[in-house]
């Protein structure tokens, strides 16, 4: 065998690849790849967390809106479970017997031998008197623990849609922020959202060593690794709780919407979006048959209007065109145009109302007359200086954008709407290059058409007006603790519209509420406050028209400017305008004296037929 | 020579008693079998050495017998049926059988005018290894049982044909391609092998393309093109169908152009297919349900983390988490806390890598090398065949266990039951390895004689 002497040398050679390759592969999963050393963390450490007090949420007058209340989950560690008084934990927990037995058992089913060492939901969130109870009996009921837990209080119910609900963190958030892991709670929407980094704090850590069994050995580390948890920060926003209370009530059983801002800052005073919800279904593990239903609701209450919706603004829109009109020159406040019932070009007609005729620029918009800005919008438009109607029309679109429509304002309200503003493009999309002129776009001369804008877009119209020419980014947060607000709500937005222009129509505004026969609103004049508003009607193809309204008050030196949308209620002066001018009684005088004009409002129920059983049994 | 096999010696010993400290009894009963194991040193260093040329035959005979008694009353632990109790000491007879087997095997290879090459005689020296093969494989002791597929190494030292060797690798190598790659894909792959080999045997270019070629063209014909009338074949069966078409082909240009190759080459593509096919039959029918998902497992095809790949991935994360310098004497999170099965025994390994890292994996699996070293060379410098033979016996045996048990901790091989060499917890093993390697130290001393 010894002619084989050189295979020595072939079997040396081999043991070392094989032992190269063991060492090589050593090298990867030891030093190379990270996934086992992560792997092994999540293996042998229990990482606890103390959720922080999340932070409370006060109005503009230090109401809370938002706070906190501690409720408890019994807890049950199926190792430790002995036999106890079936009955008695029945009784306190208000169970029936059968279901402990079913409940206990298919625990104990689930934690196989691993799990038994670790506590199991067995009761959510029992009542504070149950509590109570067990509080005396723990020992009869050897296994069974009572787990705090932190969920929110709503003192005032308000406003459920603005300021939101906490929900446990979906996988997409757990993915993009480590902040969140399985089963954690973060804001959903509204405020809760949009200033959840404020609220939530920061999350305390310790870390517990443990075994296969789960059970826990000791601090890892000695605790040095443990972190604190820092409670969140407390919001105080906008709002007026008392405002907004009032604003619920006169729009219960009405879908629609109010949008209250102060125009000298921005700051929101209201935002109501109706039908609403009552925040505390979000927070009872018992009505989760109720939330399910919102989801399912054909009035959506948990869409948010107030920012969500998109409509036409109606004759509302006439305000922004008597001020394109007349900062390019091609109105003044002289000129008149005479209105036979309606505007008629070629075989069409804008209709119009009965009302006095001829009319100057202050007379259309206390009367709202639409054969008045049909002129008026083809003058803007076929301006001589632009040379084309294209050109006409793009110098329109640049002004009626410094109003900040057909964008989001950027509130910090999420999923605002940009709402529409129609491009030049989209025309010639529509009717062929350049293949349209002033009369085929005139819808937009009284706010129909190719317009679309949120509740949200209106108010702020009026507190553009109310200011004469700028306007503050509308937002709900006014302070935060231990922190700013954003500096985009401290810096104002101006219009291309120079100041002077804001007068005539100011006074239009003002005659539309406080003027003599033919004004479109005057059945809703305050008799101490001046109020200045326009009267819209949005035409809707679906049904009964939008009734629309916006206002701003005292005339000078506005204190309050609000939008009001009441969806298939008809003309704006009908149910639009007296919401109105009860939320700025409401605001300015902090009491209504007004009852008949409150309680025709109130009382009205302008829901859509079809679903005011189901709206009624909610209410 | 000696200080090698101390320092696995302590090392293990050592490592042996990290893991299994909460068991106090598991080291401390260690403890004791490396007291008697010491014994069994000495006694086995004492004996004359022409002792264990003399007895090989009837030790072996006796062992086989042990087997069988072991299989008709033998104990069960862990589905396994290869522990033989006597009162209240067990004892694992395959670990002696395989000493048993290195010695026959030397003995009877070692005999005057033995030749590797003669089939008598290769059939003789395979008997000894079937047989108990066969019986471990009965007591469903898989791992053991393949640790007597180790001494091919000592039939390629005492002159194997390489080809054969060659051939056994080739076929475990298609045995994973068989698990890992679709059937067409096979056949594509050995196709263009044989081609490619075809081509570097004989340097014919054009022959080839013409021979790709017409393989594609009556593929896509039957796959795509019958298609055309609504006659389905599917790729795999259009691929056999044309590489079928071919071979006649290639068999009368063998014969034109007298090229003896091609016809080696079309047998070897007909065996490689045949068994890839029966691979899937065997994988199927032969093997039992946690051997197949634990193959799976290790080629990646599936995985159950917290079922049947759970011993794996734990065993990865707990050497994997050991990083650079491991995280110390007793400080092991996995270990501590037990999330290995079989700590102690078949996955002690998990300890050295997690609680020294890689340094300490690094230097136990160089200490591990350094004794094979060692042995190889004892082995080499032997006078008589036999000692030298024996002498590879036992280092194909402890690279079989070192390899496939520590490659198993490690996620490069299945996972079957066998105890790393001097380290796992165990009286059978450790005692076995021990006489393994004291005979053979036997035989060094009187070397001269």
């Amino acid at each position: 065998m010894n002619e084989f002497a050189n295979r020595k040398i072939y079997i040396t050679g081999f043991f070392v690849l094989v032992f190269a390759i063991i060492v090589g592969r050593l090298f990867y999963i030891q030093i190379v790849d990270s996934y086992y050393k992560r792997t092994a963390d999540q293996n042998a450490m229990r990482y606890e967390y103390q959720y922080p007090a999340r932070g409370l949420i006060f109005d503009r007058n230090g109401t809370l809106l938002v706070g906190n209340q501690t409720v408890y989950d019994i807890v049950v560690i199926p190792r430790e479970v002995a036999a106890f008084d079936t009955t008695a934990l029945a009784r306190v927990l208000g169970m029936t017997e059968a279901q402990v037995h079913s409940t206990l058992n298919a625990i104990k089913a689930a934690a196989k031998k691993n799990a038994a060492y670790q506590p199991a939901l067995f009761c959510r969130q029992v009542s504070t008197e149950a509590f109570a109870l067990l509080q005396e009996k723990w020992f009869k009921f050897p296994g069974f623990y009572a787990q705090a837990r932190s969920i929110r209080a709503y003192p005032r119910r308000l406003a459920g849609n603005l300021i939101g609900y906490i929900g446990e963190a979906d996988t997409a958030s757990i993915t993009a922020d480590p902040f969140y892991i399985q089963g954690s709670f973060m804001g959903k929407i509204g405020i809760e959202r949009s200033y959840e980094n404020a609220l939530r704090g920061k999350r305390g850590l310790t870390i517990y060593m443990r075994d296969k069994l789960n059970r826990v050995r000791d601090r890892y580390a000695g605790g040095a690794y443990d972190t604190v948890a820092i409670p969140g920060a407390n919001i105080v926003c906008t709002i007026d709780a008392d405002l907004q209370e009032y604003g619920e009530q006169l729009m219960q059983n009405k879908v629609g919407s109010i949008v209250a801002v102060e125009p000298a800052t921005g700051e929101i005073l209201t935002l109501v979006s109706t039908p609403n919800f009552d925040p505390e279904l979000f927070i009872d593990v018992h009505r989760a048959g109720e939330r399910n239903a919102l989801a399912l609701d054909p009035l959506k209450p948990l869409f948010n209007r107030a920012v969500m919706a998109q409509y036409p603004p109606g004759s509302i829109f006439k305000c922004v065109n008597a001020l394109v009109g007349l900062q390019e020159g091609t109105v003044s406040v002289n000129t008149t145009h005479a209105c036979d019932g309606g505007y008629y070009f070629g075989n069409r007609r804008v209709g119009c109302h009965r009302h006095a005729s001829p009319l100057n620029l202050i007379q259309s918009l206390q009367m709202s007359c639409n054969a008045y800005y049909c002129h008026e919008f083809r003058g803007i438009i076929d301006k001589p200086e632009f040379g084309s109607p294209q050109a006409g029309f793009a110098a329109w679109r640049r002004h009626v954008e410094s109003f900040g429509i057909g964008q989001r304002l950027e509130s910090d309200i999420p999923n605002e709407l940009r709402g529409l503003l129609p491009t030049a493009a989209s025309y010639d999309k529509m009717h062929g290059a350049n293949r349209w002129k002033s009369a085929t776009i005139l819808s937009l001369a009284i706010g129909q058409g190719e317009l679309g804008v949120t509740p949200l877009h209106m108010a702020n119209l009026a507190a553009t007006i109310a200011n004469r020419g700028y306007y503050y980014t509308p937002h709900v947060a006014k302070s935060i603790q231990g922190g700013k607000i954003d500096r985009r709500f401290l810096t104002p937005h101006t219009t291309t519209i120079s100041r002077e222009h804001f007068a005539p129509v100011v006074e239009g505004m003002y005659l539309a509420v406080n003027g003599d026969v033919g004004s479109t609103a005057r059945w809703t004049k305050m008799p101490d406050v001046p109020i200045c508003g326009k009267t819209g009607t949005a035409q809707n193809p679906h049904g009964e028209d939008h009734s629309v309204f916006i206002c701003f008050a005292p005339k000078d030196n506005p204190k309050i400017a609000l939008a009001v949308y009441v969806e298939n209620s008809g003309a704006g002066a009908s149910w639009a305008a007296p919401t109105a001018s009860l939320m700025v009684e409401k605001y300015l005088k902090k009491a209504v004296t007004r009852k008949w004009l409150e309680g025709y409002v109130m009382n009205a129920n302008l829901l859509p037929q079809n679903t005011q059983n189901g709206a009624a049994k909610k209410q | 020579m000696l200080i090698g096999i101390v320092s696995v010696y302590a090392a293990g010993f050592n490592e042996d008693n990290i893991s299994i400290f909460d068991f106090a009894n598991r080291s401390g009963l260690q403890i004791l079998w490396v007291g008697v194991a010491c014994l069994i040193a000495i006694t086995t260093m004492t004996i004359e050495s022409r002792f264990y040329n003399l007895f090989t035959g009837f030790f072996y005979g006796f062992m086989l017998l042990l087997m069988v008694v072991t299989l008709i009353f033998g104990k069960e632990v862990n589905g396994n049926k290869s522990w033989l109790s006597f009162g209240p000491v067990g004892i694992q007879t395959v670990e002696f059988m395989k000493l048993a087997t290195a010695l026959l095997l030397a003995k009877t290879m070692s005999a005057y005018g033995f030749k590797m090459a003669n089939m008598k005689d290769f059939l003789q020296v395979f008997l000894i290894v079937l047989l108990p093969f066969g019986l471990t494989l009965l007591q469903h002791d898989t791992g053991s049982a393949l640790v007597f597929s180790s001494f091919i190494i000592v039939f390629y030292r005492a002159g194997l044909k390489p080809w054969i060797v060659v051939s056994c690798i080739f076929l475990v190598f298609l045995f994973i391609l068989a698990l890992l790659v679709e059937p067409y894909g096979i056949v594509i792959i050995m196709g263009v092998t044989c081609i490619g080999i075809f081509v570097a045997m004989t340097r014919k270019y054009r022959a080839a393309l013409i021979l790709m070629g017409i393989i594609t063209v009556i593929t896509l014909a039957l796959h795509l093109g019958l298609a055309q009338l609504d006659i389905y074949i599917d790729l795999y069966e259009s691929l056999l169908i044309a590489h079928a078409a071919v071979i006649p082909l290639g068999i009368i240009y063998a014969f034109w152009r007298k090229i003896k190759s091609v016809l080696l080459i079309i047998g070897f593509f007909i065996i490689s297919i045949g068994t890839t096919y029966s691979v899937d039959y065997v994988f199927d029918n032969f093997l039992q349900e946690h051997q197949r998902r634990r193959i799976n497992d290790l080629l990646g095809i599936e995985s159950d983390l917290r079922g049947w790949g759970y011993n794996v991935h734990q065993s990865k994360v707990a050497i994997g988490s050991g990083g650079f310098l491991g995280k110390g004497f007793l400080e092991g999170t996995q270990t501590k806390g037990n999330f290995i099965p079989e700590q102690s025994t078949d996955f002690i390994f998990c300890t050295v890598g997690e609680e020294w890292g890689f340094l300490g994996a690094a230097l136990v699996v160089g200490l591990y090398l350094l004794l094979l070293a060692r042995l190889l060379n004892v082995a080499e410098r032997q006078k008589s065949l036999f000692a030298k033979l024996y002498g590879y016996g036992v280092v194909s045996i402890i690279f079989f266990h070192i390899f496939v048990n520590i490659g198993m901790t490690i996620g490069i091989m299945p996972v079957v039951g066998i105890p790393l060499p001097f380290v796992s917890y165990g009286g059978s093993s450790l005692w076995a390895f021990t006489i393994l390697i004291f005979v053979l130290l036997n035989l060094d001393v009187s070397r001269y004689e």
